[in-house]
């Protein structure tokens, strides 16, 4: 198959490369809104650039400058990208946020990001304006999609009705001009926001899409929210960049998930550990259900697909042997795409046995999105793969085992974190981006993950949780002093999964921790979203390490507490 | 036709009992204070599996972003209350 996707060694900004992407392939698909198992709409690229237009020509009408900053609070849908390319149309620069924080979280990363204009879903921005930061909130224009007819905007204007009267200008960028600012995650007074270029993004893609190629009819699946790097790239700009279509599920249900798979004849989808470990366990159900006899017969195809398919996947012959299993998955699928998180070997296993090929991979939000992939040639499911094209990796300080923390430099690593050199400085030194995660390259070039040197935790959702962003939620519990630290940071372990958080109780001298004191930090823990909870807590007789300005020296603290107590001082919340 | 409303206490009831059925647990041990995440061990995709359930059961429609943030069934009972 010829595939003329963008050379986007040509192009200097997103803008630009969509905006030949919109002109190649005016009358394919380009979106698919489906809700459930309804379609409510399909936009051809012609379209989806004509409704762009008029949101870009109402952003310069309204004043909206060349590197102003426009966020993006919704779920995945048709309005989020167009808003998007509106906003690289104008120059603007992009702040997505992820949908599911908190409505104070929301607003703390607007204020943070200094975002002048919002799109937001009306459900979304109703709990904004119910926070009680909102009256502090420094937005120019908010942009409200799919209110009721007649809801009380707060202020906001419809998204349906902002609309410019003019042609709008298509304002040129450079490749070195910010694109996007990505929260990698943190609020609680640290957050990270990865300024990323145009230059990274289209070097990104670059990379990718040679191993993911789109064409007009290949539809990619969209379910990780798309303010996720992984979804912005898959779901967005490398459709976009060969004519494919995305197809928009306004559900995260698991049984409609498996339904669009045929109904849309999915070719890839993005998925993270914990959606894969879900399509895992309801195939596992049918597999248990099945006759002693036919189910000895798909044990033994099974074996065979295992046995021919070591060396690199053979899609053809999988779907030939295994007919029943790829029907259910719409009998297209070239590739499942799985990051956002560590996922178990066995898991990929089990779909690799299959024949659905899973392409796990590692990655983060600071080198704006994959570092390496498995490319399965052969099928290395201990590994996250080798670099993708451009990415130079290196194990600093390798111990003797040659286990150290990984290191990456590449056209693809942030320029920085916005308004925090210090963090930056912390975090690329001498040009190599730090990621904090400890791993070993195999003598066949493949990277093997083996935990994390930083004090976070990643849930099988894909979410980075730092404690320090937990023990906000803690203040003014009634002990000494309190910090919430990664459990692995304490213990460290070769492990990346089932990671958890664990808090640490100085109580007061002749202070013991019971009955009021437990009651209440279980009911601050429950006000927490369930992925950010503590797991537990360990009391701990000593001060707390300080520096001069009176910040915790974590570091130091955790490596106390790990040669003292054992894992098993903890206590289950 | 005459349409009996449920009381709260009932949606809850009903709420506990579908739980216990689709997870396969003891009804006597789930209460309507619990946290459902931890009680009944799951994760956030089988909330929602369970949520389909509690749909079809009560016969009303709850989008996924009405449910984000509920880990505690009463909440979860009074969520479903307000649509039927």
């Amino acid at each position: 198959m010829a595939i003329l996707m963008l050379d986007l060694a040509k192009y200097d900004s997103l803008g630009a490369a969509l905006r030949d992407a919109l002109a190649r392939w005016p009358a394919e698909v380009c979106l698919i809104e489906a809700d459930r198992d309804k379609e409510r709409s399909r936009l051809a690229y012609r379209q989806f650039g004509e409704a762009a237009e008029t949101v870009a020509a109402a952003l310069e009408d309204s004043g909206f400058a060349v590197g102003e900053r426009a966020a993006i609070i919704m779920t995945n849908q048709p309005k989020w990208l167009i808003s998007a390319y509106a906003v690289f149309f104008a120059g603007g620069v992009l702040v997505p946020l992820d949908y599911k924080l908190s409505a104070a979280e929301h607003l703390q990363l607007l204020a943070h990001s200094k975002a002048q204009i919002l799109f937001v879903e009306y459900p979304l921005w109703r709990a904004i304006t119910l926070a009680p930061e909102f009256s502090q909130h420094k937005l120019r224009k908010v942009l409200v999609s799919e209110a009721p007819p007649n809801a009380d905007l707060a202020g906001g204007l419809r998204w349906e009705e902002f609309r410019g009267a003019c042609s709008p200008e298509f304002r040129p960028r450079t490749r070195k001009d910010t694109a996007c600012i990505v929260y990698s995650s943190g609020t609680g007074g640290h957050p990270r926001g990865c300024v990323l270029t145009h230059d990274n993004y289209l070097e990104q893609c670059a990379a990718v899409t040679p191993v993911f190629p789109f064409w007009p009819g290949a539809h990619y699946l969209s379910i990780i929210p798309t303010n996720h790097a992984i979804d912005f790239m898959g779901g967005f700009l490398m459709p976009f960049t060969g004519g494919g279509t995305v197809v928009h599920l306004r559900t995260l249900r698991p049984e409609f998930i498996r339904e669009a798979f045929t109904k849309y004849k999915i070719t890839y989808m993005a998925v993270v550990p914990l959606i894969l470990k879900n399509l895992q366990r309801g195939l596992r159900e049918k597999f248990a259900a099945l006759p002693p006899g036919k189910r000895k017969m798909l044990d033994a195809l099974i074996g065979v697909n295992r046995a021919l398919t070591r060396g690199k996947p053979r899609p053809g012959l999988s779907r030939m042997l295994l007919k029943e299993i790829h029907k259910a998955f719409g009998g297209g699928l070239q590739a499942l795409l799985v990051g956002g998180a560590f996922t178990e070997p066995a898991t990929i296993e089990f779909f690799h046995d299959i024949g659905i090929p899973i392409y796990n991979g590692y990655g983060c939000t600071e080198a704006c999105t994959a570092i390496t992939l498995n490319d399965l040639r052969p099928f290395r499911p201990d590994t996250v793969g080798k670099p993708v094209r451009g990415m130079e990796i290196r194990i600093a300080q390798p111990d003797a085992d040659g286990i150290g923390e990984v290191a990456v430099r590449s056209k693809t690593v942030m320029s920085e974190y916005l308004d925090d050199p210090e963090m930056t400085a912390e975090t690329i030194v001498n040009g190599w981006l730090m990621t904090g995660d400890l791993g070993r390259v195999d003598t066949t070039g493949h990277l093997q993950l083996f935990g994390r040197k930083k004090n976070m935790i990643v849930t099988a959702e894909g979410k980075n949780i730092y404690p320090e962003d937990v023990e906000n939620n803690f203040e003014g519990i009634a002990v000494k002093e309190f910090c919430v630290f990664a459990e692995n940071y304490i213990w460290p372990q070769h492990t990346m999964t089932g990671e958890k958080l664990v808090l640490v109780l100085h109580p007061e001298p002749g202070q013991s921790v019971n009955g009021a004191l437990i009651q209440e930090l279980s009911r601050r823990n429950s006000q927490l979203l369930n992925y950010k909870r503590v797991s537990g807590y360990i009391v701990w007789d000593q001060d707390f390490t300080r520096n001069a300005a009176m910040k915790i020296r974590r570091v130091i603290l955790a490596g106390q507490i790990g040669k003292q107590l054992d894992r098993s001082a903890m206590v289950s919340l | 036709m005459k349409t009996i409303m449920k009381t709260i206490e009932q949606t809850t009831d009903e709420v506990l009992n579908l739980a216990a059925a689709h997870f396969k647990v003891p009804r006597a041990e789930l209460q309507p204070g619990d946290d459902f995440y931890k009680k009944l061990g799951i994760d956030s995709l089988q909330a929602l599996e369970l949520l389909t359930r509690l749909e079809n059961h009560f016969g009303v429609e709850l989008p996924d972003y009405e449910v984000q943030g509920v880990s505690d069934f009463h909440t979860l009972a009074t969520r479903i209350q307000t649509r039927l």
